[in-house]
């Protein structure tokens, strides 16, 4: 882009100077910045986009089906007129709180670990394999859960109190999916612990283990929490490995070893079928997901918040 | 003494810090070890021995009555034309006539239209390996008619063939280049719009409401499930804009994948500038320089490395997805191969779905065989972000 | 002598904070005018404003003049860019792009419209800091292969290349060794015959090296402002005495 120079004299005098500094206008510059500004307004468009479709097809749904029974009912069983999402919740929180229990304990034991103890060479092993862990597709995920798992637990149960479908198979597998996450999100948060905290433990004696449990987690506990929730939003979300592995069918049970389906679960197997437009059966995905928006969102929200309010030092 | 017990208790809390130190790393040894054990798994089930049974005998329908492994292509030919049905036979002469065709292309024929093979029972590769006295037992009693053949579902084929109705046949051809066509659709469209939002955020956006706004609203976004971005593709591209995407399209899915990243093309390209020192802007702006110069010829090469690799992490995620591309219509039997974007699709994940769904080993052979496929495209995509990172990284040194 | 540069009550604020207060200065043309004071007071502040490039600090706000060419530079028809081009700007660590040598001098000229000779560019440059002798043969080597001194050299020779009218200086040998702070120096006396420099420095012994005119600020005040020989032997202001004197630093 070249702009023609004049030199000019070092002489008092308004109006050859002026012209010489005066602003042009730059008709690239305005392009490119309106460009831009365009290219980040698209992810307005897009929030506006899921929250319109989501509420717009939702309030169809909810022209035909009470609310209050939507969101109590035990039943979902569309061909009767039933539409009690209960089932499809319940599932869907028993398969996250599986994953949990699996992700949280080992995602910490494995931050704490890289955090506190681990040498380099532990460390440039462990986070590639986390790496890998973490961008293993789902589908791949469902499978593992449908062929591995699911016979392990049959032989170790027995076949009878095993479904072949059931929820502790998907549920384990979400936790092994979730586990990077978790594990990665506490470590930030334990090493942001500024040292001087765990030198002054150090000097008063504490044990390496001591100080990690009694100051440096402590002061991460925003931190961690934070990991924890964002995680539970993780697996709610999940889709892939529940449609496969825990089952088809809305149940409202909650046996982990029976097959249950959860709401993501549910939404894929109806929009994978045949699916006419503006049925309810259309209608009643958009209302699923619509409560499955609000859960997640407001996981993530609250999240943020946590890190937020409770930030650092504020243990 | 005191000191005696201080150092009782002292040992005891070493001692309890060696052994929890212990069940960390057990448990971070375990980590690596189920992925050792997922990939495993899916070699496991990607080879080994198939029952396959036939509805008919070659013995029992050949011209001769002479088995299979004696007769010659001529016999093969003549056994072709006893009992194939007229059209199908015209359908292959004019193809291409038997006499010119090659002794495996006869056998292809044979077994497709003729002898009819199918699956009824298959062993993952340990099985097949190290429990044969069990397979062969299960053989004899449950299918003796069935021929026991070693297979790789992992083969060629696999990759050439189409979507079928037989797993025999059945391959990921359609699958391969529908997520071929997809992701560079996708690439076109999110990696322009994401670079370039993230470069007004970082270099040109007034610390304001709006601006804070649109940033958390991005954070926001990357924490959307991918099945909630399906239904917004469904809703909007496939229905809304169909006169554009012409509904269950490639255009739609893409579209919708393209939404999808778009978070996190941002953010992680948001990182990357700011990692570039600001005394770099400074020297560039101090020779008179204008903003735009000073990002296009040094903020963007300065971390364009970066960027690069982040955009294809970005991508392999949206390889691996499956539940938004059912919902916006995977389809689930491709008559042809796409061609077009405006034509119906299926990519791998999706393909990979739909087989672990269907009942029968042998589905879950093959999905087993795609899974591999699928981790060796992943595996090769994010070497080459590595790659290209490093030769970048070599460039810019020079 | 003309004056290049003047500031009428300028004043300097980082939101509620008073960087410079009031300050009236001139700079004569082709002269090397040293900025001294504590840390803290105000001269690095003062001294971005001159290119407007303190603006790229939020939060900061300007009241008063800054004339140059006979226009308030902080009026709104005047454009920074433009303004940048005619006063360059070396900064306390030497910045160089990570680019070779070549690339280094010649983009300033390029974007700036200079249609001379890159290559006859480049040598009038890197001969006018001294360094010509020693990249000559490796111009096309990554910048980040020099040492400090060298780089900072070569920063100055990119500020010659759009050929300014004056060059402000921050601290620039603040970062380097003793040996390429006196090269450097040496070189001043040249670039003054056809640049106006404006130096801001910690370092009272170099202003009194260098300069020809010397300002004492201090807490955001011009506290003295003469000819160096004048501030260094007979400062009129006590507080001047007692920071010459290394009372307070």
């Amino acid at each position: 882009m070249a702009r023609s120079r004049q030199r000019l004299v070092l002489s008092a005098g308004m109006d050859s100077i002026g012209v010489a500094l005066r602003r042009r206008p730059k008709p690239v510059e305005q392009l490119i910045r309106g460009l831009l500004f365009f290219c980040a307004t698209v992810s307005v468009l897009t929030t506006i986009g899921i929250v319109w479709t989501l509420l717009s097809q939702s309030l169809l749904f909810f022209k035909q089906v009470n609310p209050f029974e939507f969101l109590t009912g035990i039943t979902w069983q569309p061909q009767i007129g039933e539409f009690g999402v209960l089932p499809l919740v319940t599932a869907t929180l028993i398969t996250s709180l599986i994953a949990m229990l699996i992700a949280l304990p080992v995602g910490m034991a494995i931050a704490i670990y890289l955090a506190e103890f681990a040498t380099e060479r532990v460390r440039s092993i462990l986070k590639p394999v986390l790496e890998v862990l973490a961008g293993v597709p789902t589908i791949v995920y469902g499978y593992f859960a449908l062929t591995m798992v699911t016979p392990v637990l049959r032989s170790i149960f027995g076949q009878e109190t095993v479904g072949f479908y059931n929820m502790a198979s998907a549920g384990i597998v979400m936790g092994i999916l979730i586990l990077p996450l978790v594990a990665s999100m506490a470590e930030d948060a334990l090493s942001a612990v500024p040292q001087s905290l765990r030198n002054a433990a150090w000097a008063m004696g504490a044990t390496r283990l001591e100080v990690t449990f009694g100051v440096v987690i402590p002061s991460a506990l925003s931190g961690i929490l934070a990991a924890f929730i964002l995680a539970l939003s993780r697996a709610v979300g999940e889709t892939m490995i529940v449609a496969i592995a825990a089952g088809a069918g809305p149940k409202f049970t909650l046996n982990p070893f029976a097959a249950a389906e959860t709401m993501t679960g549910h939404i894929v197997r109806i929009s994978g079928g045949d699916l006419s437009y503006d049925s309810i059966d259309y209608d009643s995905l958009f209302a699923i997901a619509l409560l499955l928006f609000i859960i997640t969102f407001g996981l993530n929200i609250l999240s943020r918040k946590i890190v937020r309010r409770f930030g650092e030092g504020a243990a | 003494m005191k000191n005696t017990e201080m150092a009782r208790r002292l040992s005891r809390r070493r001692n309890l810090g060696k052994v929890l130190q212990l069940v960390f790393l057990s448990l971070t040894i375990l980590a690596v070890l189920v992925l050792g054990v997922l990939l495993g798994n899916i070699i496991d089930r990607s080879f080994g021995i198939s029952a396959i049974e036939y509805v008919s005998k070659y013995e029992d329908i050949s011209a001769d009555g002479a088995l299979l492994e004696d007769s010659d292509d001529t016999a093969l030919i003549e056994t072709i034309v006893l009992n194939l049905r007229p059209r199908t036979l015209d359908a292959f002469e004019a193809e291409k006539p038997l006499d010119q065709r090659t002794r495996v292309e006869l056998l292809e024929i044979l077994e497709k239209e003729l002898l009819q093979p199918s699956v009824v029972r298959s062993w993952s590769l340990m099985e097949s390996l190290f429990a044969r006295k069990a397979v062969n037992a299960e053989l004899q009693e449950l299918w003796p008619d069935a021929k026991a053949r070693w297979r790789s579902w992992v083969r060629a084929e696999l990759l050439l063939g189409s979507q079928s109705m037989d797993p025999l046949y059945a391959g990921i051809r359609g699958a391969i280049i529908g997520t071929f066509i997809t992701i560079l659709i996708t690439m076109f469209v999110a990696l322009p719009l994401g670079v370039g939002a993230a470069i007004w955020l970082e270099e040109y956006a007034p610390d304001n409401r709006l601006t804070r706004f649109i940033q958390t609203n991005i954070y926001n976004l990357a924490g959307v499930p991918s099945i909630i971005y399906g239904m917004l593709g469904l809703s909007i591209f496939v229905r809304y804009l169909v006169n554009v995407t012409q509904g269950r399209t490639i255009l739609s899915a893409a579209l919708t994948l393209a939404v999808l990243i778009l978070p996190i093309v941002i953010i992680n390209t948001q990182e990357a500038l700011k990692a570039v020192p600001q005394s770099l802007r400074h020297a560039s702006l101090a020779l008179g320089a204008s903003q735009w110069q000073t990002i296009r010829h040094h903020v963007l090469p300065a971390c364009m490395d970066r960027i690069l690799t982040g955009a294809i992490l970005g991508l392999s995620r949206a390889i691996g997805e499956t539940a938004p591309l059912v919902v916006v219509g995977a389809s689930t039997f491709l008559t042809h191969d796409p061609s077009s974007v405006f034509d119906r699709f299926t990519t791998l994940p999706v393909q990979i779905y739909q087989w672990t769904s269907l009942p029968g080993d042998a589905w879950r052979n093959l999905a087993g065989a795609a899974i591999l496929v699928l981790m060796i495209l992943l595996l090769g995509l994010n070497s080459f972000a590595i790659l290209l990172r490093n030769r970048y990284r070599k460039e810019m040194k020079a | 002598m003309s004056v290049a540069l003047s500031t009428k009550n300028l004043s300097i604020h980082y939101g509620t904070f008073k960087a410079v207060n009031s300050v009236d200065m001139d700079f004569e043309a082709n002269e090397i005018t040293a900025i001294i004071g504590p840390s803290g007071c105000g001269k690095s502040t003062a001294l971005r404003s001159f290119n407007r490039m303190n603006e790229l600090i939020p939060g900061t706000r300007v009241e008063g003049e800054v004339i140059f060419q006979g226009t308030n530079i902080y009026t709104s028809e005047v454009d920074p860019v433009e303004l940048r081009s005619r006063i360059g700007m070396v900064f306390q660590k030497p910045n160089p792009f990570p680019k070779s040598i070549f690339q280094n001098i010649v983009w300033g000229a390029k974007i700036n419209g200079i249609h001379t000779d890159h290559d006859q560019l480049v040598e009038e440059s890197l001969k006018a800091v001294a360094l010509w002798d020693e990249v000559k043969d490796k111009l096309k080597q990554s910048a980040n292969s020099l040492s400090g001194g060298q780089q900072q050299r070569l920063c100055i020779a990119r500020a010659l290349a759009i050929r300014p009218d004056i060059i402000l200086m921050d601290e620039p040998t603040s970062a380097l060794d003793p040996i390429s702070t006196s090269r450097i120096e040496d070189l001043m006396d040249e670039l003054k015959k056809k640049y106006t420099i404006i130096i801001v420095t910690h370092n009272m012994q170099q202003a009194a090296r260098i300069s020809d005119r010397t300002a004492f600020f201090l807490n955001g005040d011009l506290i003295e402002f003469g000819l160096t020989k004048d501030i260094f032997y007979k400062p009129r202001d006590t507080r001047t005495e007692n920071y010459i004197s290394g009372r307070f630093g």
